[in-house]
């Protein structure tokens, strides 16, 4: 497979790769580590004249934790470091263990939590529990800066928000308050290398067994991840039993659009969004062990 | 356009002219002569191709050289020193741990780079760390038990050094 022609560009301050962009237009594309840019490339679903390559601009890897704005995770901070941060694991671990579901080792030293969104898949594995914690997205733009929340970004099949010239510079996760708990969990027919074929992040707040608040974000079973309003609204002030999450799971199964495809049919993906709401809920509840991601 | 890219290469310093869309897997096989790292699906699925970036298991055939600029770059040609292999490597040959031997490069750039990181992983850990290489004549057995034999009988940490 040969690699089309293209020209790579260096910018080194998010100013200059943002002029950049509008300058180029839809020609040119912003990378980070590149794995969902090259293979794309290769196979011709993806053209670009220009590949902008964000790796030289200094300050954009980072993963930090702040009291009142919760994690921080930079547009140069790859899956792997995500995957394996002690501080990941202490303050959100669902969130390592949705950076730890993409693709391969290999593909997460190279490939970013802002790419994976960015490339837009249905199935991407990171969006779910982004929604789901209500995180925001940091946008830099040619006008200013702006923010968006992860449950807004995604506008279809590979598009996002983003408009001409802008470009994602981080991530921010809220902090979980002890009463609160997230869990994502996908379901693929191989651990690596797989993409969904449903997955299910929860976010849950909860008074004693009495869930005072929660969002349900699914994955691959729309054109976008999506939110399960209406699954949310069952759960809502009562007590999380197993009689009230098989009730939300069925209705969350009604939110879903999916398609059928190699690795599911419809029917099966929207089965598996009552199986695994239910599954992700309790997991939220039940927390992750040390050592289990 | 071309341009000179400038990096380490097994402990080497290397500089390189390049095009911008050359991938460090073709320059490592078609311009260096470093056959060793393997050309397989040449999209980033199969781990054929991995090298160490910066002690980081990466698949050379989705990276840029331009990408690789000021980095160290590993391949399976730099383990053995003086002509000697490195025990993981040793292991591989004690434990029969290949057949056609095509991703038997991809196998040892993945482990020891876990080994380097984490001397002595369960059998989980190494199942994780080879997840992203496949092997077409599925000797995930032996190659799992050379890895655990490397990790037993090395101390990884000071050989890596």
């Amino acid at each position: 497979m040969v690699l089309p022609e293209f020209e790579y560009l260096v910018p080194t301050t998010i100013e200059e790769a943002s002029n950049l962009l509008v300058e180029l237009g839809s020609g040119a594309r912003v990378m980070a580590g590149g794995t969902d840019t090259i293979p794309p490339m290769k196979d011709g679903a993806l053209k670009a004249d220009y590949v902008l390559s964000l790796t030289r601009i200094p300050g954009l890897d980072y993963l930090e934790y702040d009291e009142k704005e919760g994690l921080k995770i930079g547009c140069l901070t790859k899956l792997f470091d995500i995957q394996t941060s002690p501080l990941v694991h202490e303050k959100n671990p669902a969130v390592s263990q949705a950076a730890k579901y993409v693709a391969s080792t290999q593909v997460r030293n190279r490939g970013t939590m802002v790419g994976n969104i960015c490339n837009a898949s249905p199935s991407c594995d990171t969006a779910p529990i982004l929604i789901a914690c209500d995180a925001t997205i940091k946008i830099h733009g040619p006008e200013k800066p702006r923010e968006v929340k992860a449950v807004d970004f995604f506008k279809g099949v590979k598009r996002t928000c983003l408009e001409r010239g802008e470009i994602v510079t981080g991530i921010v996760i809220p902090p979980l308050a002890e009463n609160e708990h997230s869990a994502y969990i996908k379901h693929s027919v191989r651990r690596a290398l797989d993409l969904a074929i449903v997955g299910v992040a929860a976010w849950v707040q909860m008074d004693g067994s009495v869930c005072k608040d929660c969002r349900i974000a699914l994955g691959a079973v729309a054109t976008t991840p999506i939110r399960a309003y209406e699954a949310e609204k069952v759960l809502i002030g009562k007590a999380l039993t197993d009689e009230l999450l098989n009730e939300a799971s069925i209705i969350a199964m009604r939110n879903c659009h999916p398609i059928s495809d190699v690795r599911a049919s419809a029917e099966y993906r929207r089965d598996m969004i009552r199986v695994f709401v239910k599954r992700s809920i309790k997991k939220a509840l039940e927390g992750y062990e040390e050592g289990s991601i | 356009m071309k341009r000179i890219v400038t990096f380490t290469l097994n402990g080497e310093p290397k500089e390189v002219i390049t095009e911008d869309n050359t991938t460090l897997l073709d320059l490592l096989r078609d311009s260096l002569g470093l056959t060793g790292t393997k050309k397989g699906c040449e999209e980033g699925e199969c781990g054929a191709c991995t090298v160490m970036i910066n002690d980081r298991p990466v698949n050379s055939c989705i990276t840029l050289v331009r990408d690789v600029e000021g980095c160290s770059v590993v391949t399976i040609e730099g383990l053995e020193k003086n002509g000697v292999l490195t025990p993981l490597q040793q292991q591989f040959i004690d434990n029969w741990a290949f057949q056609c031997g095509y991703c038997t490069p991809g196998m040892i750039m993945s482990a020891t780079a876990l080994l380097n990181r984490n001397p002595h992983p369960t059998e989980r850990e190494i199942r994780e760390a080879i997840e992203g290489n496949l092997c077409r004549c599925t000797g995930y057995a032996k190659i799992i038990d050379a890895i655990q034999a490397a990790a037993a009988a090395t101390n990884w940490e000071a050989e890596s050094k």
